[in-house]
């Protein structure tokens, strides 16, 4: 008998563990709209990390929908990919099975979609939030990528009028208009974030500071819950993050504390807390890119959208926005857009109580991160600028933004 | 008191003597056509999808083409090894529920090699060095709980589990240590442009299947070996006396903690060499999901097997194929990953939960009948 339990408890340790490690393949929606454009020809592949359940997924899934249903072209979506020779099977099987456009949307896809791109010269490949396109001399391989960070700093906005509100209304003083932040690593995508963040609600909310925690995974639920509640508890008055899941919204939506989402509007879940979120609109590249590969022509080998294109965007504001917000957003917004406002503005920042004069950034991947191009132009930090690369390289660690943890 | 009625149980569970294996091979099948029924009713049910059709489609994901029939072959190349790996253990009743770390820090010593010394020593010695380094780091890992039980009777299934989580949290210390660009928790390929430790790919490159042989001929061989080692050499032999009996293994003079000790590095070594296909064969990049939790899926694979390396392939190609075949059914009928989950949960559970049946029988009560 001790034999048997013995024996049962190893199987179900074994049955749980593969139910826990069983996810791993894909899912698809075949989507045939032919409305008689020429991209009907186009069969677009989409790899992503994860399925609909993450919202950074979930922003490219329905981008591709929209783009294909638009267009006219096929659309075959692999979800669940992990960031490893399963990106190169995808992506093969999806040039395989015709697909003349494929895009992964996780930054460990890249060296996989490499690989899978020199092996099919003809297929048009591209991956999202990549570094290695204009370096790598691939004529069919690409990256993308928007100024999001034009976008962050529009939600840092709200969150500064928001900051302002509470102290008006006497719930906190100017010295505590603290705010929390949770991001995934401490990769130069999520400190461009969250500085661009912090620089918007400073520019209408002087007092304010922002203590930042990483959670070491771009979708850890659990840790996101957990990291938004620490910051909570600290003091932190609002909250908004760069990680993928719902974690950080439903603390702040249990503990009433006001959040800035990311990556799509998540009202319905936080109907109280929510103020506004800011999100990468994938829309217009999967349509230009649709349109290119139909016509046979060439696309940019690292795409970056913008404001001004549409391919960043902001949710229609939440009950918990501040009065005057939107105004205060259209304005910054046309500023932006006419370029009399940079948001790296080094006028509006220090590093160790110093103005940034120069920088070098580290715009080429390699595996020293030697710094490589001087980012400062004409005052400001040139991020993700023309000639540089798409994804941001902003990595300087600014005055009134504390670090509460810098493991991952 | 002495007439209060004595109560008879509903149905009684009576141990089964040993079964003929005809009869419990019977029973196996029963129970995975029962496990394809209960699949196709829920389909139906569910989604309303044909679940004859669903099933084609299941096949067409495993095999349908030349390339997905060789990724499935690598992938059951994979789960066999490490099943075979933890075999010799179990069938000397020490439970190594370590397979995971275990080829985790082969992985972790293959990556070491690659990317330190890369560029420092020539390709064929460096795919040495990480051979030897990878067999070393898998068989230590193993060891090292292996010494604690041979010496000190400490629990093995509680140390190899945490054994696992050690080696998880090295191998995330060194990525945040080698990642590239910084921050990013990633290394990426390593390599890439050199292909410096990259275990080379048999045949000529327009063959599809050169990507996925080596792994293949790999898994064979010590399928083929694991076989003849357990059934007759004197070593297996002496394995099979230990897990019988240790006092039996004492009185006729087997060195019982040397025979656990050698068995568990050889356990150990197997998986640290399917850490090596995996990192420096098959993604040439190292995460804490490498394994992807089949050091646990290798566990359930050979206990299927009852200890044996044939029955292991076939065992192994059946999770693979039920892995691959709902990841089609994902992608083709629209449906979410988890219904996938849903039916490989319910085959699997049929089949493990026939072998309770095979162990015993349950016998009714049968009104009127006394003793």
């Amino acid at each position: 008998m001790k034999k048997f339990s013995k024996l049962a408890a190893i199987a179900l340790a074994a049955v749980s563990a593969f139910a826990l490690c069983a996810c791993g393949s894909k899912t698809s929606t075949a989507n045939g709209n032919e409305n008689g454009t020429d991209a009907s020809s186009v069969k677009v592949g989409l790899i992503t990390l994860h399925d609909e359940n993450s919202t950074y997924d979930l922003n490219f899934i329905s981008a591709a929908k929209a783009a294909c249903e638009k267009t006219g072209a096929e659309l075959v979506i692999k979800t669940n990919i992990p960031e490893g020779q399963e990106a190169y099977e995808a992506a093969v099987e999806l040039a395989d099975a015709g697909c003349n456009f494929i895009l992964a949307d996780s930054f460990g896809h890249e060296d996989y979609i490499i690989e899978a791109a020199k092996e099919y010269p003809a297929v048009q490949f591209s991956h999202a939030t990549g570094t290695k396109a204009h370096t790598e001399n691939l004529e069919n391989f690409h990256n993308a990528f928007a100024n999001i960070f034009q976008g962050r700093y529009l939600a840092g906005i709200a969150a500064g009028m928001k900051l302002n509100e509470m102290i008006e209304a006497g719930d906190i003083t100017a010295d505590q208009a603290k705010m929390g932040y949770v991001g995934a690593y401490t990769y130069a995508e999520v400190i461009s974030g969250y500085t661009s963040f912090y620089l918007g609600a400073k520019s209408v909310c002087p007092t304010a500071t922002m203590e930042v925690t990483f959670t070491g995974s771009w979708y850890d639920e659990t840790a996101e819950k957990t990291a938004a509640q620490t910051l909570i508890d600290n003091g932190c008055v609002l909250i908004s993050q760069h990680a993928d899941s719902m974690g950080a919204p439903t603390a702040c939506e249990t503990a009433g504390v006001p959040d800035v989402s990311y990556n799509g509007s998540t009202a319905s879940a936080c109907p109280n807390t929510f103020i506004v979120s800011s999100r990468i609109n994938w829309e217009p590249y999967f349509e230009t890119v649709i349109n290119a590969v139909a016509a046979g022509e060439n696309f940019p080998v690292d795409f970056c959208g913008s404001l001004e294109d549409g391919s960043v965007a902001l949710t229609d504001l939440g009950s918990a926005a501040a009065e005057g917000t939107q105004e205060a957003i259209d304005a910054a917004k046309a500023q932006i857009v006419a370029g009399e406002l940079h948001i790296f503005d080094t006028a509006t920042f220090t590093v160790d109580g110093e103005t940034l004069t120069s920088y070098m950034a580290d715009v080429d991947s390699d595996a020293e991160y030697a710094p490589d191009h001087e980012a400062i132009v004409d005052g400001y930090f040139n991020e993700s600028g023309e000639g540089l690369r798409s994804a941001p390289f902003f990595d300087v660690k600014i005055d009134g933004i504390t670090l509460l943890d810098t493991a991952f | 008191m002495s007439n209060k009625k004595v109560h008879e149980p509903l149905f009684h569970i009576v141990k089964r003597d040993e079964m003929t294996f005809k009869k419990a091979l019977f029973i196996r099948l029963l129970a995975i056509v029962a496990a394809l029924l209960l699949c196709a009713v829920i389909t139906m049910v569910v989604t309303g999808q044909n679940p004859i059709s669903v099933y084609g489609t299941m096949g067409v994901g495993a095999f349908g083409t030349a390339r997905k029939t060789w990724v499935t072959l690598q992938n059951v190349s994979i789960l066999l090894l490490i099943s075979l790996a933890l075999t010799p253990a179990f069938k000397m009743r020490f439970w190594n529920i370590g397979g995971e770390g275990q080829v985790l820090i082969g992985g972790l010593a293959a990556a070491t090699c690659m990317i330190k010394l890369g560029d420092k020593v020539p390709g064929g010695l460096l795919i040495l060095i990480m051979f030897v380094a990878s067999l070393l780091a898998g068989g230590i890992w193993s060891v090292i709980p292996a010494i604690f039980k041979a010496k000190w009777n400490t629990n093995e299934t509680l140390s190899t589990l945490m054994m696992n989580y050690i080696a998880i949290q090295l191998v995330a210390f060194f990525t945040v240590l080698w990642e590239v660009p910084k921050g990013s928790g990633k290394i990426g390929i390593i390599n890439q442009n050199t292909n410096a430790g990259w275990l080379p790919n048999l045949g000529v490159p327009s063959f599809t299947g050169s990507k996925y042989l080596l792994t293949i001929i790999v898994a064979l061989l010590i399928t083929a070996g694991m076989f003849i080692y357990l059934a007759f050499s004197k070593q297996g032999y002496e394995i099979s006396v230990v897990g019988e009996s240790v006092n039996t293994a004492r009185y006729v003079g087997i060195k019982v903690e040397k025979v656990i000790i050698r068995t568990v590095f050889i356990s150990g070594a197997i998986c640290g060499l399917t850490g090596l296909l995996l990192v420096g064969g098959i993604n040439h990049t190292l995460t804490t999901t490498i394994a992807g939790g089949q050091g646990f899926t290798a566990v359930m694979v050979s206990w299927l097997a009852k200890f044996n390396p044939i029955i292991m392939v076939f065992a192994s190609l059946l999770i693979v194929f039920l892995e691959r075949g709902a990841g089609e059914v994902a992608t083709n009928f629209g449906l979410n990953q988890s219904f996938s989950d849903i039916l490989t949960g319910i085959i699997l559970f049929f089949i493990i939960g026939c072998e309770f049946f095979i162990r015993y029988k349950i016998t009714f009560k049968r009104g009127g009948h006394k003793k």
